[in-house]
């Protein structure tokens, strides 16, 4: 993927000539209602949209990566329902209007049964509203904006990745712990950012510290200017909230400024594909894992994480595995229902308990019926530089707060319906 | 608070800095070709992935000057068989071809080098904060605006001093006569082009030390070079000189008041200035 | 024969010709829906070409007709798409008015904008368009109560169009929504094609030709390229307002720079010294998008290579080749 191997009709075309093998061979199941079995040659689709091109494109092809691997893994024993799964992949280029024609294309054209995407919030945003329209189950892997699943939460709509709520109260405590209660805060400017930093503040303030904020453009790249200020304030901790390429800038210069000596690091996220992409002076702080590789004594997880490695020759992460939980969970709530049917998908999803071969962590894992967002743990620890021997271990597990502590459905604003 | 305007300022022309060394090269081609090169920010991309290939083998220093000269051979094969064909026809088809090919060098290294940012190793030498006082004076950064003067310096010696550099001033305000003379003017383009394309290159290697490496890394530096040379007024070096500290303190200065606007403010201050000088601060008259 | 005489057969045949031309055109137009799957195309696909080619179209009024380059259209494009979204998501579930303050709002404010910078020429015009659309962007952008910022503006659905009895539900059926797309671009093309035909059309083009001239002419030349730059807003704004029935959504990255680059390029692709040329080129641009996105993700190298070759091998477009064919 990442060196651009031809991702979709190659693929596509060898599953379909996997597909046609095995039903020739007679190994299609003869238990499932008429209608699968009617349909039995052909395969069922997930059609899955990311900004395979753009500034978010790290992180977009891992969680493609994850969702591959699922698709893999469940032909691999078998299939769905007797049939195979075809996953079909679109860029939407960064681009919303983009974003839109494809999701219609794969819903119109290719016929898919389940939608993904996207990593940028915008274009989640737009592309679920479509799903909405179109009566499709959608699942958002990994698009952070928190209407998705609060005010604008929908039946069809939901969610893999954690809310803003859920990883600022998860870390605020221990930072507060560990460094102090004066706080420095670079956002980015959009709704992300502002949830974000409000549920930070919130914390802070009650706990009676102080802060000052800095409100920046999304794909800022240079950040001197800002950092001087930051340090004009002398803050116990440098909360960075950008995200992709404008988070490694910014942990660049705060290393080349020496500032790394001066005040501690720590906030929300800081992914596996940014980790590894920054000097070792900012692999440091406190932050938060949506998911992490590393649970030892935790069933299942080692061979996922080790799988992931050996395939695609880079560290596991949360966007691996937000992919391959998306998938995982279409295809457990269509094995319970034995069903197609949105509407019978997103009733089954709804309170749906992951098993462990899919959580792929500890404690109960589970779709919140009352938003549709998943209730994992949220993993916060601390970022350290890896060992040569082991280049992918670069953060130590503190504490795993189980999300629904961290983020109640009360404060969510969603109120969600089905259609009769 | 005084201090801190200080610091701005100072940091704001490092920035700048930079932005002059981009748009310095993109006004060369620009005066003599009339070829607005879209692609100048993947030539930089170019230069930076050239260093990041060299400097195992032949170390930092050798890889400044080798890689920035690589990109050029690069950039004069392109000029000699694509560039060269659209001269004198309108510029907006230069426009075609030059997006064109920055998607294709874009999307090249992407497919050679990956999605990932890769880090550009500079010299321990050079990486240090100079004092605890004045942190943002990194080494690096007084390199780099160090750098940019030599070059600035260089170029617009070669522009007044050297018999080249006179013929292409020349054809900078009228190409037919100089053509009638009996100087080469295909050549003349070619060689200016390579050595715009020389300086991308050389802002590439420079900006892989400070930010590092990516496929994209050229787009956020693309406009506001343009801005630069707009604001500065187009066929005159010296205004883009100007543009591109004003624009750099600007930003810095921004971000101290009200940062999400620091993108912003150079659009604001670019429609300002023509709005009441339409040729820009030092410009004469406009083409395309 | 006199030679008059072979001028006036000559002319009534291209008169012919350009009928027969025309009427291949809206019969390709009109029969898309049918003919797209057999290439692989699908109707929302030929519904955003449509959009996007009269957002080219619009903006070939102002490059090709007039001879100044905007390189900031897509802030009228973009203020359509809010100004169409707004009304639906905050005034009136209505169709058709949405259509009319999208124009009104992208129209307006680049008639004010026009006013401001029509003394420009060349690269500081292009410029200074993009200047002011990077401040449109950010007031989109930023304003995050009205406008839902950088994540957008949702919550809104294009309405069924009631005709007396008859309704047009172009809410869910996407084929109704295509042909009432098609007769809004009909509308917009025909208004475009009829200015440039008249001798404010004229005068557009001999300021083109030679702008000195004109001005001996005692043509007040900026105030024309004003005119020409108010007239291609509002007609831009109007494949906005089409832009946001499309998605049902609006954002700010359809007033971005990158959107206005976009429009150009296709315009030149196609041809922007003929009319059906940025049309054209929308098709070409986004079917090659469509398709090779589909199969690679490196298509944006094929994309730049197409590009490259029609700069090379059809030096005005590639309608412009088939014109010169025909001349020689």
């Amino acid at each position: 993927m990442v060196h651009g191997k031809p991702s979709g009709r190659l693929g596509r075309r060898r599953v379909l000539k996997l597909g046609a093998a095995l039903g020739a061979a007679g190994t299609v199941q003869v238990t499932s209602p008429f209608i699968v079995k009617a349909l039995g040659e052909q395969p069922i689709k997930f059609g899955f949209i990311d900004p395979l091109t753009g500034s978010l494109s790290l992180l977009a092809v891992s969680e493609v990566q994850g969702a591959r691997y699922a698709i893999e893994e469940i032909n691999s024993k078998g299939g769905i329902l007797g049939r195979q799964a075809e996953l079909l992949v679109e860029d939407s280029a960064n681009d919303v209007g983009t974003g839109v024609e494809k999701i219609r294309k794969l819903i119109d054209k290719d016929q898919v049964n389940v939608t993904y995407g996207d990593v940028n919030s915008a274009i989640a945003y737009a592309v679920s509203q479509v799903a909405t329209q179109k009566g499709i189950l959608h699942i958002v892997p990994g698009g952070h904006t928190d209407p998705i699943t609060g005010k604008d939460c929908a039946w069809n709509v939901f969610r893999v990745c954690n809310t803003t709520a859920m990883d600022a109260n998860a870390i605020s405590s221990l930072l507060m712990k560990k460094f102090g209660k004066r706080w420095y805060f670079l956002t980015p400017d959009y709704a992300y950012g502002h949830t974000l930093q409000a549920a930070f503040i919130k914390n802070l303030t009650a706990a009676g510290g102080t802060y000052e904020a800095e409100l920046l453009p999304i794909a800022a790249s240079d950040f001197s200017a800002s950092l001087i200020k930051a340090r004009a304030f002398k803050p116990d901790v440098l909360l960075n909230n950008m995200g992709g390429l404008a988070q490694i800038d910014c942990m660049k210069q705060y290393v080349q400024f020496g500032l790394d000596k001066e005040m501690a690091l720590g906030g929300a996220l800081y992914e596996c594909e940014e980790v590894v992409a920054v000097p070792t002076a900012a692999q440091a702080g406190w932050w938060v894992m949506e998911w992490w590789w590393d649970q030892p004594g935790v069933p299942h997880v080692k061979a996922f994480a080790d799988a992931i490695v050996a395939k695609y020759k880079k560290p596991c992460s949360a966007r691996h595995w937000f992919g391959y939980v998306g998938i995982q969970s279409a295809r457990l709530a269509m094995e319970q229902t034995k069903s197609l049917k949105a509407i019978d998908l997103a009733h089954a999803l709804a309170g749906m308990e992951l098993p462990p071969e899919v959580a792929l962590q500890p404690g109960k894992v589970y779709y919140r019926a009352g938003d549709h967002e998943l209730m994992p743990n949220v993993f916060t620890g601390e970022v350290h530089p890896p060992a040569a021997s082991d280049p992918y271990n670069f953060f130590k597990v503190a504490e795993l707060v189980p999300a629904d502590r961290a983020d109640p459905l009360a404060s969510t604003g969603c109120h969600m319906t089905f259609p009769s | 608070m005084l201090q801190l305007v200080l610091f701005n300022l100072f940091n704001g022309l490092i920035i700048g800095a930079f932005y002059v060394l981009l748009a310095l090269g993109l006004s060369m081609i620009l005066n003599l070709s009339n070829v607005i090169n879209f692609a100048h920010g993947n030539f930089l991309a170019l230069g930076g992935y050239f260093a990041y290939v060299l400097i195992p083998y032949i170390g930092f220093w050798p890889a400044l000057i080798v890689s920035p000269l690589l990109t050029a051979v690069l950039g004069l094969i392109i000029e000699r068989t694509m560039i060269r064909r659209i001269y004198g026809r309108d510029p907006i088809y230069s426009l075609l071809l030059t997006f064109g090919l920055a998607f294709m060098i874009q999307d090249a290294c992407r497919y050679i080098w990956g999605v990932n940012g890769l880090p550009l190793t500079t010299p321990a030498s050079i990486s240090q904060p100079l004092s605890q006082e004045f942190f943002f004076l990194t080494g690096y950064r007084l390199f780099v605006v160090g750098i940019v003067i030599i070059a600035v310096a260089g170029l617009f010696a070669f522009l007044r001093y050297s018999r080249m550099g006179m013929r292409i001033r020349a054809g900078v305000l009228d190409l037919d006569t100089v053509s009638a003379l009996g100087i080469n003017v295909r050549l003349l383009r070619s060689l200016n082009f390579a050595g715009g394309i020389f300086l991308a290159g050389l802002a590439g290697v420079l900006a892989g030390g400070q930010i590092g490496l990516n496929p994209n890394m050229g787009d956020s530096l693309l406009l506001p070079s343009f801005i630069a040379i707009i604001i500065g007024g187009m066929g005159s070096l010296v205004g883009t000189l100007l543009g591109g500290l004003l624009i750099g303190v600007a930003a810095a200065i921004t971000t101290m008041f009200y940062a999400s606007a620091s993108d912003t403010i150079i659009y604001v201050i670019m429609a300002l200035v023509l709005l009441v000088r339409p040729r820009g601060l030092l410009g004469e008259e406009g083409m395309l | 024969m006199s030679v008059t005489a072979a001028g006036a057969v000559d002319t009534a045949r291209s008169a012919d010709r350009r009928w027969l031309v025309l009427a291949a055109i809206w019969l390709v137009l009109i029969a898309a829906p049918l003919w797209m799957p057999l290439i692989g195309g699908y109707t929302s696909l030929g519904t955003r070409i449509l959009v996007l080619g009269l957002a080219a179209t619009a903006l070939n009024f102002l490059i090709g007709f007039t001879g100044v380059v905007s390189f900031g259209h897509a802030a009228y494009f973009g203020l359509g798409v809010y100004g169409a979204g707004l009304v639906l998501r905050y005034l009136a579930p209505s169709t058709p008015l949405a259509i009319v303050a999208g124009i009104l709002l992208g129209g307006v404010i680049g008639t004010i904008v026009g006013a401001l910078i029509a003394r420009q020429r060349g690269i500081y015009f292009a410029m200074v368009t993009i200047a002011f659309e990077q401040i449109f962007y950010y007031i989109g952008y930023k304003w995050d109560a009205v406008t839902g910022g950088f994540d957008g503006l949702r919550g809104f659905q294009r309405q069924p169009i009631h005709l007396g009895a008859f309704v047009l539900d172009i809410q869910k059926n996407d084929l109704a929504f295509y042909y009432f797309v098609l007769f809004i671009f009909a509308l917009v093309v025909g208004l475009m094609g009829f200015l440039l035909r008249s001798p404010f059309g004229r005068t557009l083009l001999a300021i083109r030709e030679n702008e000195r001239r004109a001005r001996f002419l005692g043509i007040s030349v900026n105030r024309h390229i004003w005119l020409a730059f108010s007239i291609s807003s509002f007609l831009i704004a109007a494949a906005g307002a089409l832009y946001a029935l499309l998605n049902d959504f609006a954002d700010p990255s359809s007033l971005y720079f990158d959107l206005s680059g976009d429009l150009v390029i296709m315009a030149v692709l196609g041809g922007i010294r003929n009319f059906w040329g940025p049309l054209l080129g929308a098709a070409v641009f986004e079917v090659l998008q469509d398709y090779i996105s589909s199969q690679t993700v490196n298509w944006l190298f094929f994309i730049g290579l197409v590009f490259v070759i029609v700069v090379m091998f059809f030096p005005r477009g590639l309608l412009g080749f088939f014109h010169r064919r025909r001349q020689t």
